[in-house]
């Protein structure tokens, strides 16, 4: 990799280069996930701390078994959210987390920015992103990536439309950076009440009508739909027309043309947002997606593994800080 | 079905920009032609020195079934829609139960249906049972017959609930229509805060509790990039944010009803409960403004905000006395005065009752071009006549023009090819 | 500034002479590339192989992950998928690499190919042995030997299109 990576908070920090480095190595991880023995001594004697802030089996067991096929000593934390969100108990987390100096900490948070935040308090420690708030999740996104690389043709040109929930997807602001970077288009499907201001800033579609915006779509992407904040919220009346109005069927997919192929970042809500037999239908490429999610967290676990004992990096604390001198010094 | 010609009248058709002397042939229950008529017809309704334009569309009438048909019902109100020249109304949902759910919007297009006078247009509930928590599942109830959404009587009060409403709506190109009142500025009160409240001692709704509530939707309504309707807009600080966003560029419409710009709040003297009504009637300036509004075009539909009320609720004394008057009878009459005096040409008046409303709510009525579906009123503008409560076709009685003279009658209705009111009486 | 070593006549003959070294074991042979460069080589020598009448099974490693550098010199941003269509227990298998030096990369290889299955017998044929062996480890068979400074490194070159091009040079990375 051209420019080695300390910490993964976001698809935003990387360039094109980085994020194929990443997908290729995922394709290596792969293969190494088929074998009898699905173990390599990369990450021996490396430990990888799962800290998870949010109720999450599938992405914190795909990170252990990760870490585990690496050689890697994985603890899972998990950690309740309701003293967090009033700031106190995550400073005394980053601090408590300091004292066993891990190499790797995966973090997930309902917070967005928790990342950047505790990566002030572990200048030795590599962090990576698990999901913050809706922020970003990097690891969804290359996962999907490696997803559409070896499983559908590629993803340089396509049409990903991604439906749902846009407003509090960090999947789907993961994925729009990823668009700009590597030269896919996303065309987002929701109503007005699901839109967060400005998306068009990031040069992306944006659609109200499911059934218009098939028509050219290469992938369509299903948003899980939480079912207390829509209705809660007035987001939406009712799931019922939640899924009449937004849900992928066999008609809708068939409107969609012949190469379309479904994802789903998981968990599904069969029936809701997608229906069962579309889920499990030959163009779904949900059980590859999960397959690829480990994959692609061992690439991430070994590219920062790779280089991360450099302990003269400075913290995003103390590099912010450095660029504010500069800046002052420029305008003295 | 029967061929009719409508003969000699003063045809004024808005949508098609037409207005002139014609004869208007109906056939299979549809406008066959316009022009000079020749040939025999099986029916002939001589129309000279009538003025013949498409039935009336009154967007805001309150019938009252399903729950309170002892005020009125589909059958009553449609009897009194024709009586007063109206070929097509828009029921507002607060019934019991209400129109919040696609069963009961069904129920009541059937019923319109079977009575057969009147087409009968719901609009459906913004949120369940009027509660303003929970929206409805508007898509589910356009696909019921649904053409734009309220919770009128009551206010969409939330502005996190209204903001939503107003989104989700206009995803779809759905219309929300308001009724502007901050409860927690009106509540208790009776009629218009004022000099008429002061002198009669009682709770006044103040103006600003209706203009707040509509500059609160109108920056809404940007943000959201959603129409938004103002249902009976009654003061002049509301018609100035009305008359300002539209200058904007946003998507704001507004309708008036006739006794927000025929009567004050001076009627009330006397404790006069039959003109009391929501929003109240108001001062001389708010009326003024009003009609300046329908004059610009700032106000483009008037619309009765017929709200019939059995005697034993407008008995009681003020205080106590429900809000609203009837007036699907009273609509053409009284709105004549704005041509009367004026500030509308005859064709610009009507459109406010027929053009106008169908295009707000893409409504294929309205007009006379060949091929419609023949509903036509035709009413003459100089007969005089007197208003009398006891010979109103509505159940109700609830109205303050009993007893004045009124200038304009609807002398007949034709509904769908079908000659359903004339000289007085309903005829099917 | 880069030496030649051995040119592509030499390199030639090279795997030749280890293509006929390998088939004195027997004709059912089990090949092994070491990415990249031992892939080539190994190419080349099925190619020899075959053409004697060999049944050759063929596989190849990317020992990326295995490496004992990891934390000095990053991932490699080349890695590519190992591929094992053969079932590696019970057989001899014969790892191929260009060129063997401090012995780390067989060692790597060895962990590797045991993670497939149990071999019978795991021998090495080489293109270049340069020696400087850092660990215990020998070369069953090697097509050349060219003793180098500690300071170069020596790599076989097979940018060309063909074999015809291919040659080994060596050149000075440190004073």
């Amino acid at each position: 990799m051209s420019q080695p990576l300390q910490h993964l908070f976001g698809i935003g920090q990387l360039s094109r280069d980085q994020i194929e480095t990443l997908i290729g190595m995922g394709e290596s991880f792969v293969e190494l996930s088929r074998r009898p023995i699905k173990k390599a001594p990369t990450l021996r004697g490396k430990t990888v701390i799962n800290l998870f802030f949010e109720n999450s089996t599938r992405t914190r067991t795909s990170f252990e078994i990760a870490g585990k096929r690496l050689s890697a000593d994985v603890i899972n934390i998990s950690a309740s959210t309701s003293a967090t969100s009033k700031g106190e108990s995550l400073l005394d987390t980053g601090e408590t987390l300091a004292a066993m100096q891990p190499h790797v900490l995966v973090i997930r948070h309902s917070l967005a920015g928790t990342c950047e935040f505790l990566a002030d308090f572990l200048p030795h420690t590599s962090i990576i992103n698990a999901g913050d708030g809706a922020h970003e999740h990097p690891t969804q996104v290359l996962t999907d990536l490696l997803t559409l690389k070896t499983q559908a043709g590629g993803y340089a040109g396509k049409t990903v439309t991604i439906v749902g929930d846009i407003a509090h997807s960090r999947v789907a602001r993961s994925h729009l950076l990823a668009a700009q970077k590597l030269g896919y288009k996303v065309r987002l499907v929701a109503p007005k009440t699901l839109l967060p201001s400005h998306i068009e800033q990031y040069g992306c579609e944006v659609m109200y009508d499911f059934d218009a915006a098939l028509p050219g779509s290469d992938v369509l992407y299903m948003l899980r739909v939480q079912t207390e904040r829509l209705t809660d919220n007035c987001s939406f009346p009712s799931i019922r027309e939640y899924h009449e109005a937004y849900g992928l069927n066999r008609n809708r997919l068939a409107m969609a043309g012949e190469d379309c192929v479904v994802m789903h970042p998981g968990p599904m809500n069969r029936g809701v947002e997608i229906a069962s037999d579309v889920a499990d239908s030959a163009r779904s490429r949900i059980l590859d997606q999960v397959e690829h999610g480990v994959a692609i967290r061992m690439a991430v676990l070994t590219a920062l593994c790779g280089a991360s004992a450099e302990v003269d990096k400075p913290s995003p604390k103390q590099a912010r800080a450095a660029a504010a001198m500069q800046a002052q010094g420029k305008l003295l | 079905m029967t061929t009719l010609l409508i003969k000699g009248g003063r045809v004024i058709d808005p949508a098609n920009g037409l207005d002139e002397v014609a004869d208007v042939l109906i056939a299979e229950g549809r406008v066959a032609a316009i022009g000079s008529g020749k040939g025999k017809t099986e029916a002939e309704i001589d129309a000279s020195g009538m003025i013949v334009c498409p039935g009336l569309i009154d967007m805001h009438v309150h019938l009252r079934e399903p729950g309170q048909e002892w005020k009125e019902d589909i059958e009553s109100g449609s009897r009194a829609a024709v009586a007063g020249g109206v070929t097509s109304m828009c029921c507002m949902p607060n019934t019991q139960p209400r129109l919040d759910h696609a069963g009961v919007l069904r129920q009541v297009i059937e019923r319109a249906r079977q009575v057969g006078l009147c087409d009968v247009h719901p609009i459906g509930a913004v949120s369940r049972n009027l509660d303003g928590k929970e929206l409805t599942e508007m898509r589910e109830l356009v696909r019921a017959g649904a053409v734009a959404f309220s919770d009128d009587g009551r206010p969409i009060w939330h502005s996190g609930v209204m903001r939503k409403a107003l989104e989700y709506a206009s995803t779809f190109g759905f219309l929300v229509i308001q009724h502007a009142e901050d409860l927690q500025l009106t509540g208790g009160g009776c009629i218009n805060e004022g000099r008429i409240s002061t002198q009669l001692g009682v709770n006044g709704m103040p103006d600003v509790g209706e203009d707040d509530m509509i500059s609160r939707d109108i920056m809404l309504a940007k943000l959201a990039d959603a129409n938004y309707h103002v249902a009976h807009i009654s003061t002049r600080g509301a018609v100035d944010l009305v008359r300002r966003a539209q200058a904007e560029g946003l998507k704001v419409t507004a309708e008036a009803a006739p006794h927000h710009f025929a009567l004050t709040e001076e009627e009330v003297l006397g404790y006069n409960a039959d003109a009391k009504m929501s929003p109240p009637l108001r001062t001389e300036e708010d009326r003024l403004a009003v009609i300046e509004g329908l004059r610009d075009g700032t106000i483009s539909v008037i619309a009765s905000d017929h709200a019939p009320h059995h005697e034993d609720d407008k008995r009681c004394g003020l205080s106590c006395a429900a809000f609203g008057i009837v007036g699907l009878e009273s609509m053409l009459p009284v709105s004549l005065d704005l041509e009367r005096g004026g500030v509308l040409g005859m064709p610009e008046l009507i459109a406010t009752m027929t053009s106008n409303p169908a295009s707000l709510l893409k409504l294929d009525a309205g007009t006379l071009s060949e091929g419609a579906v023949a509903d036509v009123c035709i009413f003459n503008p100089d007969e005089k006549w007197t208003l009398d409560r006891n010979a109103l076709f509505s159940k109700s009685r609830n109205t303050p023009w009993h007893g004045r003279e009124m200038t304009g009658r609807v002398l007949h209705t034709i509904k769908g090819g079908r000659h359903v009111f004339g000289k007085g009486e309903i005829l099917v | 500034m880069a030496d030649l070593i051995y040119d592509s006549a030499a390199v030639h003959a090279a795997v030749g002479r280890m293509a006929e070294a390998i088939q004195d074991h027997g004709n059912d042979v089990a090949l092994i590339g070491i990415e990249r460069g031992g892939a080539r080589v190994a190419d080349a020598v099925q190619q020899r192989l075959e053409a004697a009448g060999c049944a050759v099974a063929r596989g190849n490693l990317d020992i990326s992950f295995y490496r004992d550098d990891l934390d000095t010199i990053g991932a490699n941003p080349e890695v590519r998928p190992s591929h094992m269509p053969f079932d590696v227990s019970g057989r001899t298998v014969w790892l191929v690499d260009d060129v063997l030096y401090t012995g780390r990369t067989i060692r790597a290889a060895l962990g590797e190919i045991f993670d497939y299955g149990r071999p019978d017998c795991v021998r090495l044929a080489v293109l270049l042995d340069r020696g400087g062996r850092e660990v215990p480890v020998a070369a069953d068979v090697a097509g050349l030997m060219h003793a180098a400074d500690p300071g170069c490194s020596v790599k076989l070159v097979t940018d060309g299109a063909g074999e015809d091009e291919w040659h080994i040079e060596q050149r000075r990375v440190r004073p």
